[in-house]
């Protein structure tokens, strides 16, 4: 889908747990969520902390929108 | 009295396909050209019914305008399968279309509505990164060509060779063997030795450096070039898209769990959050545990309008996409994203968020 989405012009962040399999089938803006039924929680943190670390991860999808890339290129979010 | 002898020989039956270039009508500027059709061969046929000489004749050219075949209606596409019928062929080829898209596109659409239509057989021969090819190998066979004219000898022997096989019904061996491209079929065949046997020879061949061929290709995937990359996120359209399966509780437009045969938009202007209770998980290949705890977890409304109040993002699209990619067919999932990447250039969405499970 990241494929088709960026094959139309619109640069595409994927987030998933799954990074490498991303980078395997040829996604380009790719970004580490945390597992993979969950991408953008942390079930283990108090909310206010997963909500912050959530506000990060989108963070790091809005770098991956703005960085140039070449091909399938991982981004890493902070550590929480 | 009795009949000459080479009359007994009842002779295969080609139609041969062309564009209106390749037909001698005219370039781009005869793009419109309607189909058409005429006894016998015409251009690059003429030296491929030299190289068929006693084993088939074309009977038959029929040609188009490839702007007319490429995105025109269906009775263009109706026209030239009946002018090929007409002239009751055997076996139908179309090309070489080389790199050029649309007669790719054109050879492609017409071999496979001969062979599903009128139960024909049909080769196509063109480039293999002819974007005919990612859309059509599966259904159509096609002989691999130069991108360019430069290759027309070549690839009308490949024509030649294999043509006359498919008129006389002959089964095909596997691609590499044949030369065509793969479609991507599986086909039983008694092998001289043992699995475990071929296994190991494939192992010592690759321990001594000797060339091998696995007997079951692993899957390539296409590289998209990345679009260029967004200027300034503050002032962006984002929309939230994703396969997670994420559907208001009850799952009203019932989407599947596995294999989705569709997408859906659901709206979220005015919503803050994706409030727990509101949603349930139509995906079978995880535990929706968590993210019925708390949706935001799949698909983050929340964070998503925190950066937009923080003017960190510009605008956020007022629904999300989403569809179920357990189980999903590569090929039903890129069509879905096309519908969805249409639907997000009619909103003005410049770039996508996509959640993935």
């Amino acid at each position: 889908m990241a494929k088709e989405l960026e094959r139309a012009g619109f640069p595409t962040a994927t987030v998933t747990s799954l990074a490498a399999v991303a980078v395997k089938v040829g996604a380009n803006r790719i970004v580490r969520g945390n597992r993979f039924s969950h991408p953008f929680g942390r079930p283990e943190l108090p909310p206010a902390e997963e909500r912050a670390w959530r506000v990060e991860l989108v963070r790091t999808a809005l770098r991956a929108l703005r960085t140039p890339v070449e091909g399938p290129t991982v981004f890493e979010p902070p550590a929480p | 009295m009795p009949a000459a002898p080479w009359r007994l020989i009842i002779e295969m039956r080609i139609v041969h396909y062309l564009n209106q270039f390749f037909a001698g009508i005219g370039g781009e500027d005869r793009a419109e050209t309607p189909p058409d059709a005429r006894a016998g061969a015409v251009g690059p046929g003429l030296a491929l019914q030299q190289l068929l000489a006693g084993e088939a004749e074309i009977a038959g050219t029929v040609w188009c305008g490839d702007g007319l075949v490429a995105d025109g209606p269906d009775d263009v596409l109706n026209a030239i399968i009946n002018a090929v019928e007409s002239f009751a062929p055997d076996v139908v080829v179309a090309g070489p279309a080389f790199g050029a898209g649309r007669y790719g596109l054109a050879c492609a659409r017409v071999c496979a509505a001969v062979t599903r239509r009128l139960g024909i057989p049909a080769l196509a021969a063109m480039a293999p990164d002819n974007a005919a090819v990612e859309l059509h190998r599966h259904e159509v066979l096609i002989v691999p060509t130069a991108a360019t004219a430069i290759g027309m000898k070549d690839a009308l022997a490949a024509m030649a060779r294999l043509a006359p096989r498919l008129g006389r019904g002959e089964a095909l061996g596997p691609a590499a063997v044949e030369g065509y491209l793969p479609r991507g079929r599986r086909m039983n065949a008694r092998a001289a030795a043992p699995a475990s046997e071929r296994a190991l020879q494939l192992l010592l061949a690759r321990l001594d450096g000797r060339p091998f061929a696995s007997e079951v290709e692993l899957p390539r995937y296409e590289r998209i070039p990345p679009p260029p990359p967004v200027t300034d996120p503050a002032r962006m359209r984002l929309a939230l898209v994703t396969e997670c399966g994420l559907v208001p509780r009850g799952n009203p437009d019932r989407l599947e769990w596995v294999r989705a045969s569709k997408w859906l938009t659901y709206p979220i202007d005015g919503k803050q959050t994706l409030a727990p209770g509101d949603y349930e998980v139509a995906h079978g290949g995880y535990d929706a545990a968590f993210a019925a705890e708390d949706p935001d977890r799949l698909v983050p409304l929340d964070a998503v309008r925190e950066l937009v109040r923080r003017g960190e993002i510009g605008d956020v699209l007022d629904a999300y996409y989403v569809t179920c990619g357990n189980h999903g067919i590569l090929g039903q999932m890129a069509t879905h994203a096309r519908e969805i990447a249409a639907d997000l250039r009619r909103q003005h969405v410049d770039s996508v968020l996509l959640v993935a499970t």
